[in-house]
């Protein structure tokens, strides 16, 4: 079968061997759980509970503002003990969140109805149940699902991104591997709710397991199809994912739909079929825990606003000092200072390293060796977006194409002088906005 | 020979210098006498504090009606009463006044949440998770004030500015610079500054921070010209009544309010 893959990236040791065969596995109910009312792109969700109050398992907590917002729902049965200001573990704010502390019964609420005949749904009615159940992108951006699946130009492939090629997460391959009907049947609603004509599920090579399982799954549909990916990062990138099945480039500035693809999650696809089909709000993800840091690395399913630190225990604690605590992939992911900072709908690994694996490297001068040229995704020139950045000039490193900058951190893997690309873009991109 | 070269040579060199003064005279660009004379009196040292691209962008601006006369801050009140002579204009005379960083949280001081790594620049700091310091007013330490800075009035000394009044003019160009907006232009007459801003409560400050104020409202208290008020959990003084006697500064438990005895830093004594 022939390997598709896209220009330039890099090679990374995958470390995906600590979690591999990890089946995903139900973590304990927490004690508390603290829900951001903010978890996606866009606007907050507004509080409906007030402190004191009762709440079940997949009660809606937080009633959706505007279009591009999602409903917030408890992950927990038992009693709101505040409504304040939490850390957001991403943007690193504090964020309006519901504190729930559990009442250890896990009740649910009523469950919302059932549409096994999805086929006789409408688009907008798919919207709105997916909507209503809280569904984000959840590869890592969090964005509105809802407004993805209702683009205003004409979509006709539909991807799905298995291909999940940051290092040490293994949360995708998981659930492909235990739930590929269901996975199916969610890219099949979102094929209808699109009305695209053709679906491709890409998954990297080195998920053997995965691929062997869809393959058998995809067997059955006339209009699916299965494209496996050579080793890559930033292959899971929707524009190099295009760009490496189809061979489209989505122009810069531009979004999937204007080439006519729309690129989804395999998790973000499992979740809307639990939605649509069996009528079960977004309450928990697939989250990775691994790293040397941690005694037992493990795939976990986690109810959203599970503190960090609770996962680490249910991982049988740290293995020894810890020195970096990673909330997402090693290349992408927010390191966090504070372990109580919950879980949030985008949040797909914890990685824990103890306090030798991490390094301290000192800054030196760009010496235009051009590895980041050769590296980046984009076809960006990294260093001088990083000088002009540097010098504050953001005019200058507007004119570099920052904007189109992905920030996958492959330009600062291969530095030799160490300089914090990535640090720069955001920060560049930051003083354009005011 | 040689005489011919000297001849061909010095001819061309007439002849351009003929074309070159009548060019010069045909396309001059007329300037008014009275921007010349302005941009005589303005110090000339282009530092930017005036908001214009250099001393003759300001000259340019003087001209203009209602034009803000007063804006050169390096050349302080001599400067301004020159140019209103020229214009023949009224100037407001602003007091002299000088740049205070609110923030004693030095190194060892204020606690630090994490070890930062990577660019030494506080808006870039700040952008990651909101800084490295526990406090969410205190000072981030790059020292991108210093940098900005046209006259070389501040020095970072163990993760805090210190500001030198002799050097300072009180262009407040560090002010725009500091992501947290700790910096403030006061005047020099004003001696008795509290150096904290934050609006924490006193339990929570002083788990951040030894030199934070606590809101304990001692200095309330004491003073004799009710000059103080507690705003927020932060002690604030009213300049309109502060005489500087320095009571508050003694009474002070956390040393957050400070008396700045000489023309020196407040820093330099603390």
């Amino acid at each position: 079968m022939k390997k598709f893959t896209f220009k330039a990236g890099v090679h990374l040791p995958s470390y995906k061997k600590l979690t591999v065969g990890e089946e995903i596995k139900e973590t304990s109910i927490p004690q508390q759980v603290v829900i951001l009312l903010s978890q996606h792109i866009g606007s907050p969700a507004q509080s409906i509970v007030s402190k004191g109050e009762k709440v079940k398992v997949g009660q809606k907590i937080g009633e959706a503002q505007g279009n591009i917002s999602v409903s917030v729902h408890s992950s927990i049965s038992g009693e709101v003990i505040d409504i304040c200001p939490q850390l957001h573990p991403v943007s690193g704010k504090k964020v309006l969140s519901v504190i729930i502390k559990s009442d250890g019964q896990d009740e649910w609420i009523e469950k919302g109805k059932e549409h096994k005949d999805y086929f006789r749904l409408s688009s907008k009615e798919i919207c709105n149940i997916i909507k209503e159940a809280g569904i984000v992108g959840l590869g890592g951006a969090a964005f509105p699902t809802h407004v993805k699946l209702s683009p205003p130009k004409d979509v006709d492939i539909v991807i799905l991104n298995g291909v999940e090629c940051e290092p040490y997460l293994s949360g995708d391959e998981q659930l492909m591997i235990k739930y590929p009907v269901e996975i199916i049947e969610g890219l099949k609603i979102i094929m209808q709710t699109v009305k695209a004509s053709w679906g491709i599920v890409g998954i990297e090579d080195n998920k053997p397991r995965a691929i062997e399982l869809m393959k058998k799954e995809i067997a059955k549909q006339p209009n699916i199809s299965l494209k496996i990916l050579k080793e890559k990062y930033p292959q899971g990138g929707e524009k190099q994912l295009i760009k490496a099945l189809l061979n489209r480039e989505v122009p810069s500035g531009g979004l999937p739909m204007d080439v006519g693809v729309l690129v989804d999650n395999v998790g973000t696809s499992f979740a809307i079929r639990e939605a649509v089909i069996r009528g079960l709000p977004l309450v928990s993800r697939v989250v990775t825990v691994s790293g040397w840091g941690v005694f037992y690395p493990k795939n976990l399913r986690v109810r959203i606003g599970s503190s960090i630190s609770f996962l680490i225990e249910e991982c049988g604690g740290f293995s020894f000092v810890p020195g970096k605590v990673i909330m997402g992939g090693p290349m992408m992911g927010i390191t966090q200072y504070n372990l109580e900072v919950p879980v949030v709908k985008g949040t797909s690994g914890i990685l824990v390293f103890g306090q030798k694996e991490v390094k301290k490297e000192n800054i030196r001068d760009c010496i235009r060796c051009s590895k980041c040229i050769d590296v980046c995704p984009m076809g960006l020139v990294p260093c001088m977006i990083a000088l002009y950045a540097e010098n504050q000039d953001w005019e200058k490193a507007k004119g570099y194409n920052l904007l189109d900058c992905i920030e996958c951190g492959a330009c600062v893997y291969v530095c030799p002088a160490k300089r914090p690309i990535v640090q720069y873009v955001k920060w560049a991109k930051e003083k354009l906005k005011c | 020979m040689i005489l011919n070269s000297i001849l061909f040579l010095g001819g061309i060199g007439l002849f351009f210098g003929l074309g070159l003064a009548f060019i010069g005279k045909k396309l001059a660009v007329k300037r008014d006498p009275t921007e010349e004379k302005i941009l005589q009196i303005l110090p000339g040292s282009n530092c930017g504090a005036c908001g214009f691209a250099g001393c003759a962008g300001y000259a340019a601006e003087c001209l203009g009606e209602n034009a803000d006369i007063g804006k050169c801050a390096l050349g302080g009140e001599k400067v301004v009463r020159q140019i209103s002579d020229v214009l023949g204009r009224e100037a407001k005379i602003k007091e002299d006044s000088v740049a205070v960083v609110f923030c004693q949280g030095k190194e060892g001081v204020s606690k630090n949440r994490f070890t930062y790594q990577g660019i030494t620049d506080c808006s870039a700091a700040n952008l990651i998770s909101e800084g490295n310091k526990e406090c969410e007013w205190a000072c981030l330490g790059f020292g991108t004030c210093m940098e900005v800075c046209p006259f070389g009035a501040i020095r970072m000394d163990e993760g805090i500015p210190l500001i030198d009044e002799e050097k300072c003019r009180g262009c407040g160009i560090c002010i725009a610079a500091c992501p947290r907006g700790l910096i403030t232009l006061i005047s020099k007459r004003h001696r008795v500054y509290v150096l904290c801003r934050s609006k924490e409560k006193g339990k929570k400050v002083r788990e951040m921070c030894k030199k934070g104020c606590i809101g304990c409202g001692l200095c309330v208290k004491v003073c004799p010209m009710e000059a103080i008020q507690l705003k927020d959990n932060l002690a604030v003084i009213d300049y309109d009544k502060c005489n500087n006697c320095g009571k508050c500064v003694e009474k002070c438990p956390t040393k957050s309010i400070v008396l700045n005895k000489s023309s020196l830093s407040v820093q330099f004594l603390s």
